[in-house]
């Protein structure tokens, strides 16, 4: 008989530092956590791509993805927009409060099957989330990569995620971090525009390359096709899809997108399948 | 060991020595019958066509506590279960149904609450012999004497029940109440061999699956969808009533500062069932839940589980409130193939 380990129990973490990524009323809350339990923290092993379960008890649990490499050190952390119940919960954590956590759950991005390539990552608002360990996957990796080009935009600057990081970024020598906003802004020293335009403005060869994309629906749409035209092949381009998700085990049934689970055949799908999936961008 | 006879004067007898133990079985509700727990002393008689709603709660309940908790605590409780069941007279769809789920349940991470529950319950059928309208159960595999998920399959023979064991647990049921039962002749195998091929008989309605599993994907944006979902009130009855129906939501909820979490039983046919906290939702309208549910039961589920996820009971049909009929529908995909 199988040992039955109950998936859904959540282990507490504390939270050990929070800062906000972007204001509003949709405003965007970092959470760095590290599990109470030794033994959780021992068994627990991510890749980039994967995502966690977390919650407050009596309220909730989301699926978000966690927004750090492992390369980072033995934390988690997750950026949270603050939308529904849950995540307003999320939001009201501060430093030593417990945020309940389960997981990882889903698929990774293949890092491994990578190596000796050039990543370009492509994002899009709260979409450099589960973009951004592959980039501190990579960084930490650079010996086996063979280069690292980061196309980052938003609606205003105080819709970017991570702008804290993004100085640092830009001055090492194998990484190009561009980034941009739909419209100019006083101050602003980057691009201003399209995130799809400037990928195409930057025209990137897709020699050896592998491209990544994740943001707003409609970016998606357009990045892929501007792929296309710069001449990546379907099998060079990974993205990930998110759906309303309860179980993270593939039991809920809510998540699929035809025959496919986001939570376990996804959230990372190499768009050879995906564009074989007729909901996939429903 | 070979089938026994219980005579039906012995059957309190025999629900008797389950005592001490959860005896689900079909009783009077209103004007239907439903699965409900049997008194001490009680002894059902199993005299019924099929249950309203299907007995899938014995492993999957409508409502389940997954965890229980202090508000504002970080430590939870796994209520699991720790009864012993046994379900009386369950019909073989309605079993077969259970193995169905059950590989999802136990798909690449195991669902503790129903693999639990399904380890601690005994499957006693009941052979069919009154086929109801809508039911095509061979249609998709099975039959109104399929033993499949069963433990022990019980036939009523008139004045009294054939009884086979189906597996290892059937076995223990049948030697604990053997003292109850006499050797079944050849002339009571033959017996149940006609009455079965008779039941088969009484089958009107059939399915012709052939193709559908591979086609459907293929009819993503065909007209009929939009011509079944017209009528569709998006209540969920079709859902809620299908023995292979798995979906489930989870919520918390707080009394004072216990806290529990629970699962119940939710349907792919009400819009929040998939809408995204922005009020995306992928499938918002009738016509894509509808292209779902059928998708689901009729390919996904085939592409994934290998077997059909429909095991031919007719509830859906019986119940829809304006008659959307999973058999026409079926019978429209293979037309539009």
């Amino acid at each position: 008989m199988k040992t039955i380990e109950n998936p859904y129990i959540p282990y507490p973490a504390t939270v050990k530092e929070t800062w906000y990524e972007t204001g509003g009323e949709r405003c965007i809350k970092t959470f760095k956590v590290v599990f109470d339990d030794e033994k959780v923290r021992e068994k627990w092993s991510h890749l980039p791509g994967q995502c966690a379960m977390i919650g407050v008890l009596g309220v909730g649990e989301s699926m978000i993805s966690i927004s750090c490499s492992p390369t980072e050190g033995d934390f988690l952390r997750f950026s949270v927009m603050r939308m529904g119940k849950v995540t307003q919960a999320l939001h009201q954590l501060e430093p030593g409060d417990k945020m309940m956590v389960r997981g990882p759950y889903g698929n990774n991005f293949p890092v491994d099957e990578w190596q000796g390539k050039k990543i370009l990552t492509i994002g899009g608002g709260i979409g450099q989330a589960p973009l951004r360990p592959i980039v501190e996957y990579v960084k930490a990796n650079m010996d086996k990569y063979e280069g690292l080009t980061m196309i980052y935009g938003a609606r205003t600057s105080n819709d970017l995620c991570f702008k804290g990081e993004f100085d640092e970024m830009s001055r090492t020598n194998d990484l190009a971090c561009h980034l941009t906003i739909d419209v100019e802004e006083e101050g602003w020293e980057h691009n201003v525009g399209f995130v799809p335009q400037m990928l195409l403005d930057l025209n990137p060869s897709p020699e050896n390359t592998i491209a990544i994309t994740c943001g707003p629906p409609i970016m998606i749409r357009f990045v892929l096709e501007n792929l296309k035209k710069l001449g990546f092949g379907d099998e060079q381009i990974y993205t990930t899809l998110e759906n309303r998700m309860k179980c993270g085990v593939g039991k809920c049934g809510r998540c699929n997108a035809g025959n496919m689970y986001v939570c376990k055949d996804g959230p990372v799908f190499n768009y050879a399948v995906l564009k074989e999936i007729p909901e996939a961008f429903a | 060991m070979s089938a026994m006879l219980l005579n039906k004067e012995k059957w309190p007898e025999f629900v008797g020595k389950l005592a001490g133990k959860n005896i689900l079985a079909p009783q009077a509700d209103g004007d239907a019958m439903r699965f409900a727990a049997v008194d001490e002393g009680d002894a059902p008689v199993l005299d019924y066509n099929n249950t309203r709603v299907p007995p899938k709660g014995a492993l999957f309940p409508q409502t389940e506590t997954m965890l229980k908790f202090q508000a504002k605590g970080e430590q939870v409780e796994e209520p699991l279960p720790d009864r012993e069941t046994v379900v009386l007279g369950l019909r073989p769809c309605d079993a077969r149904a259970m193995t169905i789920v059950e590989k999802l349940f136990k798909w690449d991470i195991d669902d503790p609450y129903f693999v639990r529950r399904r380890e601690l319950t005994t499957l006693v059928g009941l052979a069919c012999s009154e086929p109801g309208m809508n039911c095509f159960c061979p249609s998709v595999g099975g039959g109104p004497a399929s033993t499949e998920g069963l433990d022990l399959l019980l036939t009523d023979l008139g004045d009294s029940y054939l009884v086979e064991a189906v597996t290892e647990k059937g076995k223990t049921l049948l030697s604990e109440t053997r003292d109850l039962m006499e050797e079944a002749g050849e002339d009571a195998l033959k017996e149940k061999e006609k009455l079965v091929a008779e039941a088969e008989q009484k089958i009107k309605r059939s399915v012709d699956t052939e193709g559908v599993p591979e086609g459907l994907p293929g009819l993503w944006e065909d007209p009929l969808w939009q011509k079944v979902a017209a009528s569709c009130l998006g209540c969920g009855t079709c859902t809620y009533l299908c023995p292979t129906c798995h979906c489930f939501d989870i919520q918390d909820e707080l009394e004072g500062f216990d806290g529990r979490r629970m699962r119940t039983w939710d349907s792919c046919m009400f819009d929040e069932y998939t809408m995204h906290t922005s009020g995306h939702n992928p499938r918002p309208t009738r016509r894509e839940r509808t292209r779902n549910r059928i998708s689901h039961k009729y390919s996904y589920y085939v592409d994934k589980f290998d077997v059909i996820a429909c095991v031919g009971c007719g509830r859906c049909s019986n119940l829809c409130p304006v008659n959307i009929d999973i058999i026409e529908t079926i019978r429209q995909v293979k037309e539009a193939l």
